[in-house]
């Protein structure tokens, strides 16, 4: 078990610079989930921690120990590829004990070693077949299982579940937060997909551009995003953005169109912000409910349990989510409702998040 | 192309590649750099070392009859027997491809040929096509004097060249089969939706998609009569008769090894040798052109 | 598909026939001239049914040239080679494609350019360094004045010299440098997942255990492919073991054949030289057919 220290970590090639400047702390035994677009350096963050890419600079530290210069075996990681990584020569058993077989560790141990760990991950009766002969679950599960072997202190994964369908995948998800909960092994896993970081983390790290967005719990980074990126990126269907200047009796939106009262919200009169509101913080009413934002409904997406709006705001595209029994018609109008609590205020220059109503007591106004 | 992963410590790298370099070092690049010195130089006959000659070396076997003649029987040699074995495995290949039944065993029965030795075929083409035993006896009884490899220059060229040909169409099959079936299927279907009929779309769509393979095949078809051809000319006429058959890589040997005239041999390696770089710079710039053709 | 084309099936099938006559029929004549006796096999036109002395004359050819231990020479002399190109294309590969090193493309167009160096060019002078196969080294050392300050410091005249004529390394060293081989196993090993090499890695495995551990079991196709090729090749030179082989105890199969020639003005023993010719061309026949798949394969891979 250990901990990892990320202090000023940069990644540089020939032209470009992909990581800039990350610094992160992952206690001993976290589930740290980083989470970003694709190209935004969070592979490759990972992969110098699993020593797979030479650091730039700053300093990278397991255990307190600085591990920069370490080859990848000297560092104690064990790693679970996208594509799994599977010898394809090798049987299952082979596969797993590999890394043993390396290390010299005598044969009788080694088989009893990869039992054990067989029977952890259900692979007993399939230790002599080939990756070839695995379905795609099995084959992830081997993955983890070659993982586990060396009882390593760090396991990282690198989207290691983008490869499987939909029920899979889920499946997959629990399985490994089972498996964590029993090793407490210090744990990064890297991904796109927003639902499987929100389940699995512990600590979650938003990145993009080759930087740290926001480092928090899942329910802190959904409630709180440090910036309009993780706002938007976080939370499906995305949250609602509104450009508007901040007025002297509340916010204008959308170039004046609209005008929101909201109590003081601290901001100086006449600076351009962005406004986000959560789809599933939005309610539906009647057209020409007072304080309500008038719309028009574009799209309905039945979902079963409840359904997404698509509706119009002069022009701007807006998303409700609600599970009400009002079944809006396109083409008809509506009427938006929220919380003024529920409202998240953004820079429109920096994107930084914006702190707004300190002093004042949360109350619905409308 | 390049690897994203690489290890680091090339020292141990670059030891992977030193059995090789060591081989081609003693045994290419030495021996092609001895051929250049001996082909300026002269030997002295009483020992004493090699004396710089300069070109004269070439200027003596450009100016000799027996050389052009070489030159001419190897052109004539590579352009007949490379034309034959190619149209002919282009013409089978392409029946092949059609799938009727028993193409499967001429797949297998084909390529057979190229598998032989060529002084292995020369030696039955030797007796296939003597004078006097044999098929070829046949039309002698019938025209007296007809076909004689030993005394007819003609007859001895034909005789060569049926053999090469024949060990080559088997290897130009191999290509040209390849080639059709890299044809993607559904293009066929496409141009028999489109009303092509199968010789028809022989000529509008597979042909030009196999032009790449037959330039291909033609300068290997055409380095091979150079270096290939050794065995089948020791075999069957030995250069004979009168130098009828003496390409120029058997010229090169017995000048060398029969006549010890290793300035002159080095010289015609030498010439050889250009004429295998213009040939192998033609074929990889045609190589570079069928990548980007799919 | 659904094609009714009943003439250019017919025709396709004639023509398909005739080459399939063709290629077969010189087989067809080694193995019934090879059955008949010598009054038969001189016969115009030749019968073509099969005699009665196929195994007389095999038994005599096999003697006369003395077939058994040349077969085993030639056998010796592929192999060899065969598993030499394997393994030194597979290194040099290897080295060219998983590591970064300063001359690494120098090496790849060094390597590249023996292609227009075939043995047939530098013949000559290839047959003068096999003679003493340290004569370049000798060379290079008199000419930078190695031998000479050798010499002074420590009173010994250093003179290398290792023939290899008439040996079967000199059959074989010479002919396994390959450029073909090493670009079939550099095309493979670029197709190679790069994770599978960061799994390695990550379990503790360097560029030795790497090569034997992981890349080598997963070029077996390759290297089947390369080898079946390359043993045919092998197996069918003639104009070098012709040369080396000055000493009839290490001559190949293939040069044994000329023995058979019939002399002109003596008995045409045709017979002889087809029972001769027959065994020369089976073993290569017997490869082609039973490794069909793997030498199309290395066939095409090698060429491209």
């Amino acid at each position: 078990m250990a901990s990892i220290t990320i202090r000023d970590v940069t990644k540089s090639y020939a032209k470009m610079q992909v990581v800039h400047g990350v610094d992160l702390d992952i206690a001993t035994g976290e589930f740290v989930v980083i989470l970003g677009p694709s190209g935004c350096g969070k592979s490759t963050l990972l992969r110098m921690i699993a020593g797979l890419e030479d650091i730039s600079g700053g300093t990278i530290a397991i255990d307190g120990t600085v591990v920069n210069k370490l080859e990848p075996r000297e560092r104690g990681c064990a790693m679970v590829f996208q594509n799994y990584a599977l010898y394809p020569h090798m049987s299952v058993a082979q596969n797993i004990g590999y890394s043993l077989k390396v290390s010299g560790v005598p044969a009788a141990e080694r088989t009893q070693r990869i039992q054990a760990v067989a029977r952890t991950l259900e692979l007993e009766h399939l230790l002599d077949r080939k990756p070839m002969a695995l379905s795609g679950g099995q084959r992830q599960r081997v993955a983890m299982g070659r993982a586990m072997i060396r009882e390593p202190k760090v396991f990282l994964f690198d989207e290691p579940l983008s490869n499987l369908d939909a029920k899979l995948r889920v499946q997959m998800r629990s399985e490994i937060r089972k498996l964590h909960r029993r090793l407490a092994a210090t744990s990064v896993f890297v991904t796109h997909d927003q639902v499987e970081a929100m389940t699995l983390a512990d600590k979650l790290v938003v990145m993009n551009g080759g930087r740290v967005e926001q480092v928090g719990t899942p329910a802190e980074v959904y409630s709180r995003p440090a910036s309009r990126f993780v706002a938007t990126f976080v939370g499906a269907p995305a949250m609602n953005m509104l450009e508007g200047t901040v007025t002297l009796d509340g916010l204008s939106l959308l170039g004046d169109s609209r005008k929101l009262n909201v109590s003081r919200t601290g901001l100086p009169v006449g600076s351009k912000v962005a406004v986000g509101i959560r789809p599933e913080a939005v309610r539906l009413v009647a057209p020409g409910t007072p304080a309500a934002l008038e719309a028009t409904v574009d799209l309905v997406e039945e979902l079963g349990a409840g359904r997404v709006v698509y509706v119009d705001l002069d022009g701007a595209p807006f998303s409700v989510v609600t599970s009400e029994t009002v079944h809006p018609v396109p083409g008809s109008a509506v009427g938006l409702q929220f919380a003024e609590t529920d409202l998240h205020f953004f820079s429109s220059e920096t994107g930084a998040r914006l702190d707004v109503f300190k002093a004042s007591v949360p109350e619905p106004v409308f | 192309m390049e690897k994203r992963v690489t290890f680091s410590r090339w020292t141990i790298g670059i030891l992977f590649a030193v059995p090789q370099l060591l081989l081609i070092f003693t045994f290419f690049y030495w021996p092609a750099g001895q051929a250049v010195y001996w082909s300026l130089t002269l030997q002295q006959p009483w020992g004493g070392g090699n004396i710089w000659v300069g070109l004269d070396n070439f200027r003596s076997i450009l100016s000799n009859a027996d050389y052009w003649n070489s030159i001419s029987a190897s052109l004539i040699f590579a352009g007949i027997s490379t034309g034959l074995a190619m149209f002919i495995a282009l013409v089978l290949a392409a029946l092949t491809d059609r799938q009727l039944a028993g193409s499967r065993l001429y797949r297998v029965v084909l390529i057979w040929p190229y598998g032989i030795a060529a002084p292995a075929l020369a030696m039955a083409f030797r007796f296939i096509l003597a004078p006097e035993a044999g098929f070829m006896a046949v039309v002698n009884q019938v025209w007296p004097g007809f076909w004689d490899p030993g005394l007819d220059g003609t007859d001895a060229m034909a005789s060569i060249i049926v053999a090469f040909s024949w060990k080559y169409v088997g290897y130009n099959f191999i290509f040209f089969l390849a080639a059709f079936q890299a044809i993607p299927r559904s293009l066929i279907e496409a141009a028999a939706m489109d009303g092509s009929g199968v010789i028809r779309r022989f000529w509008d769509i597979q042909f030009p998609l196999i032009t790449p393979t037959i330039f291909f095949l033609l300068v290997i078809n055409i380095t091979e009569s150079f270096q290939d051809s050794f065995g089948i000319v020791d075999i069957m006429t030995s250069g004979g008769p009168a130098n009828a058959t003496n390409l120029m890589v058997y010229k090169i040997y017995s000048d060398g090894f029969k006549g010890l005239d290793y300035s002159g041999a080095a010289a015609q390696s030498i010439i050889l040798m250009l004429l295998i770089v213009v040939l192998t710079i033609f074929q990889f710039r045609f190589i570079e052109r069928r990548v980007h053709y799919r | 598909m659904v094609e009714r084309t009943p003439f250019l099936n017919f025709f396709t099938h004639v023509i398909l026939f005739v080459g399939f006559v063709f290629c077969i029929a010189p087989f067809v004549v080694v193995i019934i001239a090879a059955s008949h006796n010598l009054k038969d096999v001189n016969d115009v036109p030749m019968s073509l049914l099969p005699g009665n002395d196929f195994w007389l004359n095999i038994k005599t050819a096999w003697t006369t040239a003395d077939l058994g231990p040349k077969l085993l020479n030639s056998f010796i002399m592929a192999a060899g080679v065969a598993a030499g190109k394997v393994i030194i294309s597979a290194l040099t590969a290897f080295s060219i494609v998983y590591f970064r090193y300063p001359g690494r493309t120098f090496i790849f167009w060094l390597i590249f350019v023996t292609l227009m160096l075939p043995l047939e060019v530098r013949i000559v002078p290839t047959y003068a360094v096999v003679a003493n196969v340290l004569s370049p080294y000798q060379t290079i050392l008199d000419i930078t004045g190695l031998t000479w300050l050798i010499e002074k410091v420590s009173g010994v005249q250093v003179s290398l010299s290792l023939g290899l004529l008439n040996s079967y390394t000199g059959l074989i060293l010479p002919l396994i440098a390959t450029a073909t081989g090493t670009f079939l196993y550099r095309q493979f090993f670029l197709t190679v997942p790069d994770e599978l090499t960061e799994a390695a890695r990550m379990d503790g495995a360097g560029p030795l255990r790497f090569f034997i551990d992981i890349l080598l079991p997963l070029s077996r196709n390759n290297m089947a492919a390369l080898g079946t090729i390359m043993f045919l090749w092998a197996w069918n030179q003639y104009l070098w073991p012709l040369l080396i082989t000055t000493d009839q105890s290490h001559a190949t199969a293939v040069t044994e054949l000329k023995q058979l020639i019939p002399n002109v003005g003596g008995i045409p023993e045709w017979n002889i030289a087809m029972a001769g010719t027959l065994i020369v061309m089976l073993p290569p026949l017997i490869v082609v057919v039973a490794m069909q798949r793997w030498f199309v394969r290395g066939l095409i891979a090698t060429e491209k």
